[in-house]
């Protein structure tokens, strides 16, 4: 007896890999996801930002198949996972929350367990993947004697059995140490290179900022921010450093001009925001005005700035105590 | 090993070629059934209830044959039980099917969906290529097997020491009818057959709570509590009219196979009551796994 039946025809190779509308769900009382829409394209490394409890990881579990959205739905490469089930993962492979394994099985026997629920000859990959992970030395062990950072490599194992199109990484960097997170940032970075689209939840700005060309960033259950991150940082604006010979006479000149806003005198200079051109006439006042420039540096806001920005309305400044994830 | 070689970018990554992702072949639940018990073979819990109904046959055989050596065989008790090994395994039915073998399938049944739900594994095997539905089905077999499992290698034990001990005879029915000891053998294993009929029941039962409670104490305690609640509403003055309907009173349906002639009604008297309670209770454990929200892990 054959141990595999026969899969449908694939997906429409138009759909994009994730296509989220009106995506709600409610617990009781609680709205845990308010209407999100996502629109993830092929090719895509795309980041999914927000503060705990924002909605990030309902959302992923959604697109997963795991719970049911209350209003809405969401697509993998055209399919609904409510309305085609396993079907709508094919292509499909990822974590949400904490990679789990059956702890009284080995590595390998966790592998070749997911291998048989995934068919498809992905049991002949093991090797191959375990080889990826570097996890081939402990793969006999039982998971239970794993540490969290392996946990999440054999995770990434897991999801390479099945030749993903789209790879939905929910914290995957968590619990390695920094050798270990630079390392996993260059296989998403290799993975993406090969043509698989990656949706990557992370607490790690800096990471996003370096892996992800477009980004989604929620709070409250609502996307705040949705498109690519280039554009982000412009919207965010160019902020200019600068440090005078007189510093105090600046400050006047800057508070007059006009197109010079958000001015901040501090130990090491003025900060402000201007237009590039209104920054050309703002120096020629300076120097007018007798105030000789020693350095104008335009500084860009980082994804950091402009997170803290969209999810608390603040001004960039770095809160003391915010938890991100 | 250090976590510094977390993911080896140098190392090549398999399935992103051509073919990745493209539609192949999904797995049949047969499959899904066989990992089901694999997981059952790799948990040493799974080994408790199977080593109670091993012991306890042994147990019996070993006290009952030093008994004899220093009482006299008076009694008819004795007498039944030394005619032939083959009253063994019968009279080991009689005892565990009250209590013992409902406890055990409902420590696998309560534990098999709920148990995933604790570790969080559940979510795992659902981002697979299997339906929900084909997981549901595989653990409900899986549950059953384990139950039928612990009835005939109670069976099995009882009948080996049994007729190690007093030897392969020919057997007394309720009747009062002789049979031969292969006939008698075919009636131990046709009764601990159709006994598995309330048992799955009991099993059905697990698989709801297990799914419903998500909670394996709590499944498992309640699978069993229910037993006890049926036998105290059995023993209720002025219930009697109800008592023919309990899954607990056919535990002994199997009874009518050891008459001459075989009594038949009880056993499907048995197959309609165990079905109007386990037909729903699986139906229904199979929605709420359907709908439900995986949530936790």
């Amino acid at each position: 007896m054959s141990e595999e039946a026969p899969r449908a025809p694939g997906p429409g190779d138009d759909a994009p890999p994730v296509r989220a509308r009106g995506l709600v769900k409610r617990y009781g009382d609680v709205l845990a996801v308010d209407h999100i829409d996502l629109n993830v394209q092929r090719g895509d490394v795309y980041g999914f930002l927000g503060p705990n409890g924002a909605g990030k990881t309902t959302t992923l579990r959604m697109a997963l198949g795991l719970i049911n959205p209350t209003e809405g739905s969401v697509e993998l490469f055209g399919r609904d996972p409510l309305r085609s089930g396993a079907r709508a993962l094919e292509g499909v492979a990822g974590f949400v929350e904490s990679p789990r394994f059956y702890p009284y099985l080995s590595g390998r026997k966790n592998l070749e367990l997911l291998a048989a629920l995934d068919g498809d000859g992905a049991g002949s990959r093991i090797e191959e993947v375990l080889d990826v992970v570097e996890l081939a030395p402990r793969a006999r062990h039982k998971v239970g004697g794993y540490s969290h950072g392996m946990r999440q490599r054999l995770a990434i194992a897991a999801a390479l059995l099945r030749s993903p199109r789209l790879l939905i990484l929910d914290e995957p960097a968590t619990g390695l140490d920094p050798a270990g997170m630079r390392d996993m940032r260059e296989l998403i970075r290799r993975l993406a290179g090969e043509g698989i689209t990656v949706l990557l939840s992370s607490h790690q700005l800096p990471e996003v900022q370096e892996l992800c060309d477009r980004v989604a960033i929620v709070d409250s259950g609502r996307v705040v921010y949705e498109g690519a991150l280039g554009d982000l940082r412009r919207q965010g604006g160019v902020g200019y450093l600068l440090r005078t010979t007189d510093d105090a006479r600046a400050l006047e000149v800057a508070r007059s001009h006009a197109g010079v806003e958000r001015v901040v005198a501090g130990d090491h200079g003025l900060s402000f925001q201007a237009e590039e051109q209104v920054v050309g006439e703002f120096s020629l006042e300076l120097a007018h005005s007798g105030v000789g420039i020693l350095a104008l540096t335009p500084e860009y806001a980082t994804l950091e700035d402009l997170f803290f920005r969209l999810t608390e309305g603040g001004n960039g400044a770095k809160p003391q105590a915010v938890a991100i994830g | 090993m250090s976590s510094a070689s977390a993911t080896s970018p140098a190392a090549g990554v398999p399935g992103t070629g051509a073919r990745a992702g493209a539609p192949g072949r999904r797995p049949f639940t047969w499959t899904v059934y066989r990992w089901e018990l694999r997981k059952l073979v790799s948990q040493k819990r799974s080994y408790l209830g199977l080593a109670l109904v091993v012991v306890l046959p042994l147990f019996f055989v070993v006290f009952q044959s030093v008994h004899q050596r220093h009482h006299d065989q008076g009694n008819i008790f004795a007498a039944q039980i030394t005619q032939s090994g083959l009253a063994t395994p019968v009279l080991m039915l009689l005892f565990l099917s009250a209590f013992l073998l409902p406890v055990v399938a409902a420590l696998v049944a309560g534990d098999i969906i709920a148990n995933e739900d604790g570790n969080g594994t559940l979510k795992t095997i659902l981002t697979r290529s299997v339906d929900r539905g084909q997981v549901f089905a595989a653990k409900a077999l899986a549950a059953m097997t384990y139950a039928a499992l612990a009835v005939f290698l109670s069976a099995a034990v009882a009948t080996a020491a049994g007729v190690a001990s007093w030897g392969f005879h020919a057997v007394t029915t309720y009747s009062g009818t002789v049979v031969s000891a292969p006939e008698a053998l075919l009636l131990v294993l046709a009764a601990n057959a159709v006994y598995l009929i309330p048992l799955f029941t009991i099993a059905s039962v697990g698989v709801l709570l297990s799914a419903a409670t998500r909670n394996s104490a709590a499944a498992v305690v309640g699978t069993i509590g229910l037993v006890i609640l049926l036998f105290i509403v059995a023993q209720i003055p002025g219930l009697e009219g109800i008592k023919p309907y309990l899954v607990t009173e056919q535990f002994q349906a199997w009874q009518g196979l050891l008459r001459t002639p075989t009594d038949w009604s009880p056993i499907a008297h048995s197959a309609w009551v165990c079905a109007l309670y386990g037909v729903p209770a699986l139906f229904a454990a199979y929605l709420v796994l359907l709908r439900r929200d995986v949530a936790g892990g």
